[in-house]
């Protein structure tokens, strides 16, 4: 019998259609994959188990029924935590939204239940979105199917892990600073941040509303496509929302698959190698270059000189737009409440607890950053250093189509190893920020593991804005040839969990 | 209490003031949602996941509002900003439900502008404009148990249906040079503001409402010198008083604070730099928020929203649909109409203006129109402590009544009668004088027999009549008035009864 976690969405929709599998078999596949290993893994904090059954269930009809479904019909997905999903909990990894249901649904979610995708759960996360590891989630940490003694990335750890599981063929996660990439790069798997403003945000508490975006996870380029074409488009509930169809990213995934990107020229990021770069990492990521070459594609070295500030400048712009976003947590109208006799230290008692150290210090800059008398200094300097960054790309994407870089500069670090040194933890996301301060679109694809750890690597392709189709043709292209190498999606290579009984 | 009369203040001292007024737009839909804009609902019947500010909604700008916001700055003379920004004003407090005011700040829609007020003697005096700018308004604290403030109640409610109303914000360069007439001058800008708003059709302009409401600053500074310049005066330190919600408690709160502030200033003791609320009940305010504890509102570019860039074409477009400015228009209406001085401002202070207007236009005569609304009306209003627009009468009922008059259908006092039909619902003034059988007798035949009637009953006063006693034919009149019930025409009555007595009038 076929293990149908083992397969790819695309595959499942095959299989779907050829009445190869139904949908409830595969839904029940993953609960049953993730009743096993979600223990060791703690990949979900919500796991939506009838409510996905019932999905699977009207899908299976609907199509004996002989009516017309969209093309996701009946696979599976996880959410992160970040997503408001009306019948569901949704907490954002936060203690302080614990028991809140949401009242209404996120346009992606609408999305995702028009799609008839059964919703698996939702994954856990680094409380509001803070982080790159996974471990500031008030409720636990997940762990790196790889290596449970290692972070799985961060924010978006759990849905990324769930993909490195085999709990979930597809997954939803939403990248500000790399929150998609970096855990993608460190679970072997795929994860793509779009252009801003091409999949809405309406729904997704916001971290720092100029940097969000939401986007897709999967364990394939292909299948990031197709579930990206069911994210994107215009929403007119989001202001910044862009007003052009959504990018044919399935299409131009499968012209990559054909394997020819003559002419293709390709911008190595000389900014983005070097110190601090792990030996294995910056190995494999030679070796893609190498493939691409022996696709066709021309490389090029691009220089990115005001990318030495973007850092800083990520760090006074998201804590800025933070403690603004974050005020709303106020115990007024949901969420938890600490009486403690008046309404003003009511407030100040519930956000002392509900909030993890990691979201305080960031809501502590933010708010020192955005003070009078500091607001030139901080919040206007590092705008300017967002408009260089801008001018950065411009330049460099005049000498190439794509700009690529290794995703992180390291394999995943272990649990703990950074919990008191946010500074290096902050590092771990210096390759993926410059494109959320640009807004251009960016993909984290595997480029191997490194010899020295055995744990996975990332080769991240950014484009232009609006290019989306582009970081996949080159993207799907890139991962053909690995894959030949590998035999199969690197996913397949990560240790066996053991399984509960 | 205060020593100093308004008057005796601003005899040693020279005001400065500032007027900031927060119009409400009467826009179908919230600023940024897509909530009913409505007063009066049950609480918190009217609200979403964005006015109500849960985790993950997002505000989208509502295009009525901004084309509102652009006809009022131009009526306020002002500049329109190519590309405006919207900002984030930051606070906590229960009724803002982001916890932040969506608002403009360092690039407001409309600044720099000017407006004329005509003053009740017809002084007209500029008020420089400083910005108009848009923003959203919060929710409603009804505070439980306790005197109603936040002071020893037990409980809070908050309803968030008024959350997210869109405002206009209107701010005033500093005013100096009104000196005297500074509490004249502030209310009628706020009037002239009311005036404007309901012209365009952009507020109901209902300052009982809160639809207009004005924080009024002011500061006293030393008299200068004979001779020497009162503008290289320095301003004294101001107080804001905030929440002025009537044209009277304008005046009143400035006589308050400029006397408060005088007799401070005559003590030796300093003015502190604050925030002042005004009570309705005793004229009178109490200090708030002072400077040196006010909130940093760590104001930055919202960036959930992209800037409004109205086209020059479509602001012109927006030019072209302005009203003419209400002084001008009562200069116009006082001269089409022949009111006099007083007429004009007495139903200009009465709010009355439309309704006249409006009754004349559906075929009244200005003066009747007047009397009407002026009048009984304005009694009425009164004595049902609402305001004059809110009575269940329009001004074609009020234009139909006269017409009954005038056509002879009916006296003034049945007219009165009629009146209160219509006030009591029972239709319009023609439905109440057919269903009330309130028309005027006017067949000869009917009024000689009841003539005939009372004479015969009072011979002695028809005696009197053709003595020459004319004047005695009035107990005549009323008898017989009172046997129609009052649906007898009084001089056709009169001329009756002089035939019959054998006399001529």
């Amino acid at each position: 019998m076929t293990d149908w976690t083992r397969a790819s969405a695309a595959q499942m929709v095959a299989a779907l259609k050829s009445g190869e599998v139904t949908s409830v078999e595969l839904t029940q596949a993953h609960l049953d994959r993730i009743a096993a290993v979600d223990g060791a893994v703690h990949a979900f904090l919500h796991i939506n188990g009838e409510q996905a059954l019932e999905t699977a269930r009207g899908v299976d009809e609907a199509r004996a029924a002989g009516e017309e479904l969209p093309e996701l019909a009946g696979v599976p997905i996880a959410v992160k935590d970040i997503l408001v999903t009306q019948g569901m909990p949704t907490t954002a990894g936060s203690k302080i939204l614990e028991g809140w249901e949401p009242q209404y649904d996120a346009t992606v979610t609408r999305k995702l239940r028009e799609a008839r995708m059964p919703i698996l759960g939702k994954t856990n996360m680094d409380e509001f979105a803070m982080g790159s590891s996974t471990e500031h989630s008030g409720y636990g940490p997940t762990h790196n199917p790889w290596d449970l003694e290692r972070i799985p990335g961060g924010s978006g750890g759990g849905s990324s892990a769930s993909l490195a599981a085999w709990e979930a063929p597809l997954a939803i996660g939403s990248d500000t600073g790399g929150s998609i990439r970096q855990p993608a790069s460190v679970t072997g798997t795929v994860g793509v941040k779009p252009t801003y403003g091409g999949v809405s945000r309406y729904g997704a508490i916001a971290l720092a509303s100029s940097l969000d975006q939401l986007g897709p996870c999967a364990r394939t380029v292909e299948d990031a496509a197709l579930l990206h074409e069911v994210m994107g488009g215009h929403d007119p509930m989001d202001a910044t929302s862009l007003q052009e169809p959504v990018p044919s990213c399935v299409e131009a995934a499968r012209q990559g698959r054909e394997g020819d990107l003559t002419g293709v020229r390709v911008g190595v990021i000389k900014e983005l190698s070097g110190e601090g770069y792990q030996a294995g990492v910056e190995q494999r990521f030679n070796e893609g270059l190498e493939k691409l070459k022996e696709l066709g594609a021309e490389i090029v070295e691009v220089s990115c000189p005001s990318f030495e500030y973007a850092l800083a400048a990520y760090y006074l712009i998201l804590p800025s737009e933070a403690s603004s976003n974050l005020a709303k947590f106020d115990s007024v109208r949901f969420g938890m409440r600490v009486e403690k006799g008046n309404v003003e230290r009511t407030m100040a008692a519930t956000r002392a607890e509900g909030f993890g150290d990691e979201v305080k210090r960031r809501i502590m800059l933010g708010t020192y950053a955005l003070s009078a008398g500091f607001y030139d200094a901080y919040y206007g300097s590092a705008q300017k250093v967002r408009t260089l960054i801008q001018r950065d790309f411009e330049a460099a994407f005049e000498q190439a189509d794509v700009l690529v870089s290794p995703t992180t500069p390291t394999t995943p670090f272990k649990l703990g190893e950074r919990i008191d040194d946010p500074l290096a933890m902050y590092l771990n996301d210096v390759a993926t920020i410059p494109a959320n301060l640009a807004g251009i679109p960016g993909m984290s694809l595997p480029s191997g593991t490194a010899p020295e750890d055995g744990l996975p690597t990332g080769f991240q392709i950014l484009a232009p804005a609006h290019e989306d189709a582009r970081m996949y043709r080159i993207g799907a292209a890139l991962e053909k040839k690995l894959a030949e190498e590998w035999g199969g999606p690197l996913a397949s290579q990560a240790p066996e969990l053991e399984v509960a009984k | 209490m205060s020593k100093m009369t308004y008057e005796s203040a601003m005899e040693q001292f020279d005001p400065v003031f500032g007027i900031e007024v927060h119009v409400e737009l009467n826009t179908k839909t919230k600023m940024f949602c897509g909530c009913a804009n409505e007063f009066g609902a049950e609480p918190n019947t009217q609200v979403c996941p964005v006015c109500l500010g849960l985790p993950g909604s997002m505000p989208v700008v509502n295009d009525k509002a901004v084309e509102s916001a652009i006809r009022l700055g131009l009526s306020l003379g002002c500049s329109i900003r190519e590309s405006s920004r919207f900002a984030r004003k930051n606070y906590f407090y229960p009724d803002l439900a982001k916890d932040y005011q969506i608002s403009q700040y360092d690039e407001p829609t409309s600044y720099e502008g000017s407006l004329d007020v005509v003053l009740d003697d017809g002084e007209v005096f500029t008020i420089g404009i400083e910005r108009a700018h848009m923003e959203e308004d919060a929710g409603k604290n009804t505070h439980v148990g306790g005197t109603g403030g936040i002071q020893g109640a037990s409980h809070s409610l908050v309803d968030y249906n008024r959350g997210g109303v869109p405002l206009v914000e209107i701010v005033t360069h500093p005013i100096t040079g009104a000196g005297a007439r500074t509490a004249e001058v502030a209310r009628a800008y706020v009037a002239t503001i009311r005036d404007i708003v309901k012209a365009l059709g952009i507020s109901d302009g209902r300052m009982e409402q809160g639809s207009v409401r004005a924080d009024v600053n002011l500061s006293l500074r030393p008299k200068a010198a004979a001779g020497e310049d009162q503008n290289a005066v320095p301003f004294g330190k101001r107080s804001e008083t905030k929440n002025v919600n009537s044209l009277r408690a304008i005046e009143r709160a400035i006589h308050h604070e400029a006397a408060r502030q005088a007799d401070l200033l005559l003590a030796g003791q300093p003015v502190v730099q604050e925030t002042r609320h005004w009570h309705e009940d005793t004229s009178s305010t109490t200090p708030g928020r002072s400077k040196e504890e006010a909130e940093d509102y760590r104001y930055f570019p919202e960036p959930d929203l992209l800037p409004v860039q109205p086209s020059r074409e479509w602001v012109e477009e927006l030019r072209g649909t302005l009203p003419e400015h209400p002084a001008k228009m009562r200069v116009r209406l006082k001269e089409e109409w022949g009111f006099s001085d007083m007429e004009m401002r007495d139903a200009v202070n009465a709010d009355a203006l439309d309704l006249i207007a409006s009754t004349v236009a559906a075929g009244a005569k200005p003066q009747a129109a007047r009397k009407w609304w002026m009048g009984e009306l304005a009694r009425t209003a009164n004595d049902r402590e609402i305001a004059l627009p809110d009575l269940p009468v329009t001004p074609e009922h009020i234009a139909e009544l006269q017409g009954l008059i005038d056509e002879g259908k009916i006296n003034d006092k049945l007219a009165r009668q009629a009146l209160e039909g219509v006030l009591a619902g029972e239709g319009s003034p023609a439905e109440v004088v057919a269903s009330r059988g309130l028309e005027v007798v006017s067949d000869d035949s009917a009024l000689e027999a009841a003539v005939d009637e009372a004479l015969a009953a009072q011979p002695d006063v028809l005696a009197k009549i053709q003595d020459g006693k004319v004047q005695a034919a009035g107990a005549i009149v009323g008898a017989v008035m009172k046997a129609t019930r009052g649906q007898a025409d009084a001089g056709r009555v009169r001329e009756i009864i002089l035939q019959r007595a054998g006399v001529e009038g």
